[in-house]
């Protein structure tokens, strides 16, 4: 297993959102998060990455194994394409070609020296998504990865992704796109909502009373 | 706990008011300076909001600590209420001085190191109290104020060695401990003086308390609210 | 870590990067504050060594809030975080780029807006000196109020009302380096004091400004 999460409980404004969250990725599966807006997938997803702590539960994977590609791009507009590539590879390790075949593989080549700030918003995107190769991370967490990407980038995206799940990658992808992945795994993060009054975080109800029952309406 | 809050603010409240009360006797019933006439009195007031500017300080510092430490929600908020206390008496110290200084020293402001601190040690409560009110995530808010606190106090502490360098002043040391050494309080002054910053302790215990519980119930409806838009 | 510090340095170098406008403002100051003051060279001289240290100070404070808050508005701050650089270290080379392109570039104009304000020109060595020494210290400072501010929209008030408090033992440290060096004094005390503050600053604040920008992201 690459990744194994186990009764996560996740928070977001000092409120659980989602609770109860078990799952595991193997090797070459895609887990696609589905749900209302709202709902908590980013707030899931940030949290599998490290990025905020647990509420509750376990995240278990190796570590340095996850890449977390969020809504924004990450895109240094002053820069061209191939020197904001080459910064996550040298901050990541994977060195030079791992850049060119990440420009190739997103069909970014012929844009290599364009400056960032020149690019189209589905241009952007793809850059945004080729720094998730340069990391040379197995899992990969994409929130919406598809925003703004055209069907023919869409397809671009969904034959990486084939190609990193065939290189013994995973990936968790919040989205409401069909990607093409028949194969892809889908779970609904709705069975999952926290109900109202189980809603405190881990510590508020001792320092705050028992603020959701009926006497704090005194 | 909050049980015990909710009995105690009465009865703080009370000793509070009742000695803030009995020290104000110490302006009516205490011999005018032989220097200094009827000016001295502002003492009854500008040493123990001084002292009481720092300690406020002090505790917030400690509440911080346990918050981070002890992830206690209610401490953090203490800090949280005792803030705008700690700047009042601050500024409470500041105002009392310039109308003290300006009979004494003959100026309103002057650049004496214990001023400047003072001065200094109300920036840093301005700067925690916006820094509080700026962050809507409370636990963020509580997070990011007490790594201030833990840093600001590390910074004002060399902030008065930089000040007590850079200028050597005015002020008289404090004279409140040196009883028995030469040039000491006077023991007329001595006694309501106590008393003047047992009530301003009160007093700062008192508001702090009500104002934790103020923040408490504030805390609950937002959390209530949030609910609500949740259901 | 080298290729974080690099690509820093060249957004500041590039256009709305900033560099400059610094240096620009610290020119200003040489020139409005003898304009305000009347040209009197003998009071010139006497007030030049805190004029040109609250300039510098003024200079620093003016691109604190690019530290962090362009990398987290696109992004690229989580990505930093779940990177396998330790945070403390990407605070430590953001703050390095802000003095390299700040500090060091004030420190090295000094003498001309010495001679702007009549500072007599035994003091030139001790203005670049206690520059020199204590810039840094006003970069790493900076850098942990600007982590404590990212995720605060419309931060940069905030951040100059927070900052410049901790900025006054630099301040008072510096200036009387100078001023003690334009009237012959010993000064050995102050200058020995400027630098365990920034030596002290360069030791701990990384790790309170990690910490602060780990709250931030969650």
């Amino acid at each position: 297993m690459l990744l194994t999460v186990r009764d996560l409980a996740v928070s977001r404004g000092g409120l659980i959102a989602l609770s109860k969250v078990s799952f595991a990725l193997a090797p070459g599966r895609t887990l696609v998060l589905r749900g209302a807006n709202g709902i908590g997938k980013t707030t899931l997803l940030r949290t599998i990455a490290g990025l905020q702590p647990a509420a509750a539960g376990q995240i278990e994977a190796a570590s340095e194994s996850i890449a977390y590609a969020s809504h924004a791009d990450g895109v240094k507009l002053a820069l061209s394409v191939s020197a904001n590539l080459s910064f996550w590879s040298a901050i990541f390790g994977t060195g030079k070609a791992a850049t060119a075949e990440a420009m190739q593989r997103m069909n970014l080549t012929s844009l290599a020296d364009r400056p960032a700030a020149r690019l189209s918003a589905g241009q952007k995107r793809r850059l945004g998504l080729a720094r998730m190769l340069v990391t040379g991370r197995p899992v990969w967490l994409l929130d919406e990865p598809t925003v703004s990407l055209d069907q023919e980038s869409v397809a671009l995206f969904a034959d990486v992704l084939r190609d990193h799940l065939g290189a013994g990658g995973a990936a968790l992808i919040a989205t409401h796109i069909d990607l093409g992945l028949p194969e892809a795994a889908i779970l609904d993060l709705t069975p999952y909502r926290t109900a109202p009054h189980q809603m405190a975080t881990p510590g508020f109800d001792d320092a705050f009373g028992d603020a959701f029952s009926d006497g704090a309406s005194r | 706990m909050q049980l015990s809050a909710r009995v105690l603010p009465w009865l703080v409240g009370l000793t509070a008011v009742s000695l803030i009360l009995g020290l104000g006797w110490g302006f009516f019933f205490t011999p005018d300076d032989y220097k200094q006439g009827a000016t001295v009195k502002i003492l009854f007031i500008h040493v123990p909001a001084a002292m009481m500017a720092i300690n406020a300080w002090i505790m917030m510092l400690i509440t911080s600590l346990i918050w981070v430490v002890r992830r206690h929600h209610v401490s953090a908020l203490a800090a949280r209420a005792a803030a705008p206390a700690g700047l009042v008496f601050t500024l409470i110290a500041l105002v009392t001085g310039a109308f003290w200084g300006q009979p004494m020293w003959n100026t309103w402001w002057e650049w004496d190191p214990r001023l400047t601190s003072f001065l200094i040690l109300c920036l840093f409560y301005l700067g925690y109290i916006a820094l509080w009110s700026a962050i809507e995530d409370p636990d963020t808010a509580a997070d990011l104020t007490a790594v201030l606190c833990v840093v600001g106090s590390v910074f004002a502490l060399l902030s008065r060695y930089a000040v007590k360098f850079w200028n050597q002043g005015l002020h008289q040391d404090s004279t409140i401990l040196k009883v028995g050494e030469k040039d000491p309080l006077d023991v007329a002054y001595y006694v309501p003086l106590v008393i003047c910053i047992l009530g301003f302790v009160l007093f700062f215990i008192m508001i702090v308390l009500l104002r934790t519980r103020m923040l408490i119930r504030a805390r609950r409806l937002s959390v209530l609210q949030a609910r609500e838009r949740m259901a | 870590m080298i290729a974080l510090l690099k690509r820093d340095l060249l957004l500041s170098f590039r256009a709305g990067g900033g560099f400059g406008l610094g240096l620009a403002f610290f020119l200003l100051v040489a020139v409005l504050v003898p304009l305000g003051v009347g040209p009197e060279s003998g009071v010139l001289a006497t007030i030049a060594p805190g004029v040109l240290w609250v300039g510098a100070l003024l200079a620093c404070l003016l691109s604190l809030d690019r530290i962090f808050a362009l990398d987290y508005e696109d992004g690229s701050l989580d990505l930093l975080a779940t990177a396998p650089l330790p945070m403390e270290g990407v605070v430590a080379l953001k703050a390095v780029a802000h003095w390299l392109v700040t500090g060091l570039a004030l420190t090295l104009v000094s003498p001309l807006l010495a001679i702007l304000l009549s500072l007599p020109p035994v003091a030139w060595p001790w203005l670049m000196l206690s520059l020199a020494i204590g810039t840094p210290a006003l970069s790493v400072i900076g850098a942990f109020g600007a982590a404590l501010t990212v995720g605060i929209r419309r931060g940069g008030l905030l951040l100059s009302l927070l900052v410049l408090p901790l900025y006054l033992p630099t301040l008072i440290f510096g200036a009387e380096v100078v001023r003690r060096g334009a009237s012959g004094m010993a000064l050995t005390t102050p200058l020995a004091a400027l630098a365990a503050i920034t030596a002290g600053s360069l030791a701990l604040l990384p790790f309170a400004a990690a910490a602060a920008i780990r709250v931030n992201l969650r």
